[in-house]
């Protein structure tokens, strides 16, 4: 695992599902075939309505143009991120366009198991709305170590809830590593 | 200690005497569930974690309902069934219900309930957010992603933190004009998405257990739409019954404690409540009715795990009967049991499934169809800027399809009644 995490924000609100997230037309395509799982993250963040897609002004395309990485590798979210249903094609999304890790006030369960039991990304919490005092594109540094997020192009610095219970099956990389480490299986 | 049914199951599960919320605790699972679009994935996982002799930890406690796109020219949704089909061979899993042969069974949720695999005080996992809706029968039921179910695939156990339980319970029996749906719909509009978030749902009182076993599967189904991790409602003679008809799998019925302890508790008389939509685009976004009647619809769509049941179609039925639909109307059966009935339960003599025709609205084939909107041929979907009342249980953006569309959430009795008017109208005005 990285210690330290650095790139641009992207930044959402409240309450964003897994639908716009990826959008379930999408769950057709294979997630182990490397050329076709780009699929996922060409369309990832596609169904975020477009006033809400980058704050604080939206209209910001997370996805530009016929790519499948963004620009963006951490995502800024409000409360009850990843809300809706158990498509672990959601974290894989993010993680295929490039994100590193979230950060936002609160998670769905499905979702935040999803990102720590698959290794897909980092699911932080903190207790601050963020998506008032960041904006889409600022330059962030992620200090994974010391749970500190600095906001290096407005040179604020927020502290992040610790990743607590699961940072073991983080450290080891998933779930599958963490139970090898720990003898429950072969 | 005083414990919740649902700190019961999982203590029992865990081999516990005693669990407490916020403990992580591993689980034994007594069935795994998964479908055609997070199957072939949890397969793909389950074969790179354990190898070319991987092992599944128990075959008669996999069950495998392809459900999600069925009727649809879309190959890469159709090679997803194939993996399946491939993989139940490969493996002789017997509990397989394949597409295009009369095992076939439609929405997972339901085909758990109907093929006897819910069973009071036993755990069952699902590739699935709304595999909350086994919690109807007073057992634990969770949705998890590939990766996890993996893990069960290959070890039969998973670890997951005791929920804290939030308690609403609603006394009286209800008016004719009332289903489930209003019920948890007012649920969510009091607790929003995620008042329930790593919670237990527990639902109790007469107004309750005095509906059929489908009724209650619609307030756990939506358990998960307040963020829950379950749903449950304690087994009852009606569902023993309904097991017992299913299945010889001994089970065991749990109770909470009287002085169990929970994070909230919600009461409900049922007799003084409305008639409620959820509006665009949350299912929390509560209103009554009676607030948005004339609203214009484009579409009415009665079906899924949570309104496609036999009383969602007998209540929308009592309302449709003889009358003629004003806007397209889609009537798809959770299951194709669900779609045997509509032609064996009648109203004075008349089959359901000919007084939704005879009505004008069209009835499909079981599946999950255009309840998450599905590949661009699927029956009932939404397009363009369509505003849509439907007795599914979300409605968030693009939901349906269309990212422009609208969708309200509402009873069957709603949606029919809205059916006949091509504007929301109150069921009232038909009863």
């Amino acid at each position: 695992m990285e210690k330290i995490i650095k790139g641009k924000a992207y930044v959402l609100g409240n309450n964003i599902d897994t639908d716009q997230i990826i959008p379930a037309e999408h769950l057709v395509y294979s997630l182990t075939d490397p050329e076709e799982s780009k699929k996922y993250g060409h369309f990832a963040l596609s169904s975020v309505p477009p006033a809400q897609a980058g704050l604080p002004h939206g209209n910001i395309s997370f996805i530009k143009g016929d790519n499948y990485q963004s620009e963006f590798n951490i995502v800024i979210g409000g409360s009850n991120f990843g809300c809706g249903s158990s498509r672990e094609h959601a974290p894989f999304a993010l993680q295929i366009a490039g994100v590193q890790a979230i950060i936002a006030e609160s998670y769905a369960r499905i979702f935040f198991r999803n990102c720590v039991d698959g290794g897909f990304l980092l699911p932080y919490e903190t207790p601050a709305k963020l998506y008032d005092q960041i904006k889409t594109g600022d330059e962030l540094e992620l200090n994974v170590h010391d749970n500190i997020l600095k906001d290096l192009t407005t040179l604020k610095i927020f502290n992040l809830r610790p990743l607590g219970d699961i940072l073991p099956i983080i450290e080891a990389g998933d779930i599958f590593k963490y139970a090898r480490q720990s003898g429950m299986i072969a | 200690m005083s414990m919740t049914i649902t700190e019961k199951i999982l203590a029992k599960s865990s081999g516990r005497k005693v669990v407490q919320p916020g403990e992580n605790i591993w689980l034994n699972v007594d069935v795994l569930m998964t479908h055609d679009v997070c199957g072939p994935p949890t397969i793909a996982i389950w074969k790179r974690e354990f190898g070319k002799d991987a092992k599944i930890w128990d075959k008669s406690k996999l069950v495998i309902f392809p459900d999600h796109y069925i009727f649809t020219k879309n190959q890469q949704a159709n090679r997803n069934v194939d993996i399946l089909r491939q993989f139940a061979g490969e493996y002789g899993i017997n509990n397989y219900y394949d597409v295009g042969t009369e095992r076939y069974k439609g929405v997972c949720h339901i085909a758990l309930a109907e093929e006897g695999y819910n069973v009071p005080g036993t755990v069952l996992f699902g590739t699935d957010s709304h595999t909350c809706t086994s919690g109807a029968f007073g057992m634990f039921s969770t949705g998890v992603g590939n990766t996890d179910a993996a893990f069960i695939l290959g070890t039969g156990k998973i670890w997951e933190k005791v929920p804290e339980s939030l308690k609403f319970t609603f006394n009286g029996q209800l008016p004719p004009y009332l289903t489930a749906k209003d019920l948890i719909l007012q649920v969510l509009g009091d607790i929003t998405t995620d008042g329930g978030t790593y919670c237990a749902l527990e639902f109790d009182g007469e107004g309750v257990f005095s509906l059929p076993i489908d009724e209650r599967m619609t307030l756990t189904n939506m358990a998960i739409e307040g963020g829950a991790m379950n749903g449950i409602i304690a087994a009852d003679a009606i569902t023993e019954d309904y097991v017992k008809e299913r299945t010889n799998k001994p089970y065991e019925i749990f109770h909470s404690d009287s002085d169990a302890k929970y994070k909230k508790k919600f009461s409900y008389d049922v007799t003084k409540m409305e008639p409620h939509v959820a509006k665009p685009h949350s299912p929390d976004n509560l209103d009554t009715v009676r607030n948005v009647q004339g609203t214009k619809l484009t579409k009415c769509y009665i079906g899924s795990c949570t309104g496609g049941k036999l009383s969602d179609y007998k209540a929308a039925a009592k309302i449709i009967f003889g009358n003629k639909v004003k806007v397209p109307t889609f009537i798809v059966p959770a299951s194709t049991q669900v779609a045997k009935q509509l032609d064996t339960e009648t109203i004075s003599g008349v089959s359901l499934r000919q007084i939704f025709e005879n009505a004008g609205a069209e009835v499909a084939q079981s599946s999950c169809a255009a309840c998450l909107g599905g590949p661009s041929d699927t029956i009932g979907r939404a397009t363009d800027n369509e505003t849509v009342i439907s007795t599914t249980n979300r409605n968030f953006p693009g939901r349906m399809g269309s990212k422009k569309s609208s969708v309200y959430l509402a009873s069957p009795l709603t949606v029919a009644a809205s059916s006949l008017t091509g504007v929301i109208t109150d069921p009232r005005d038909f009863l």
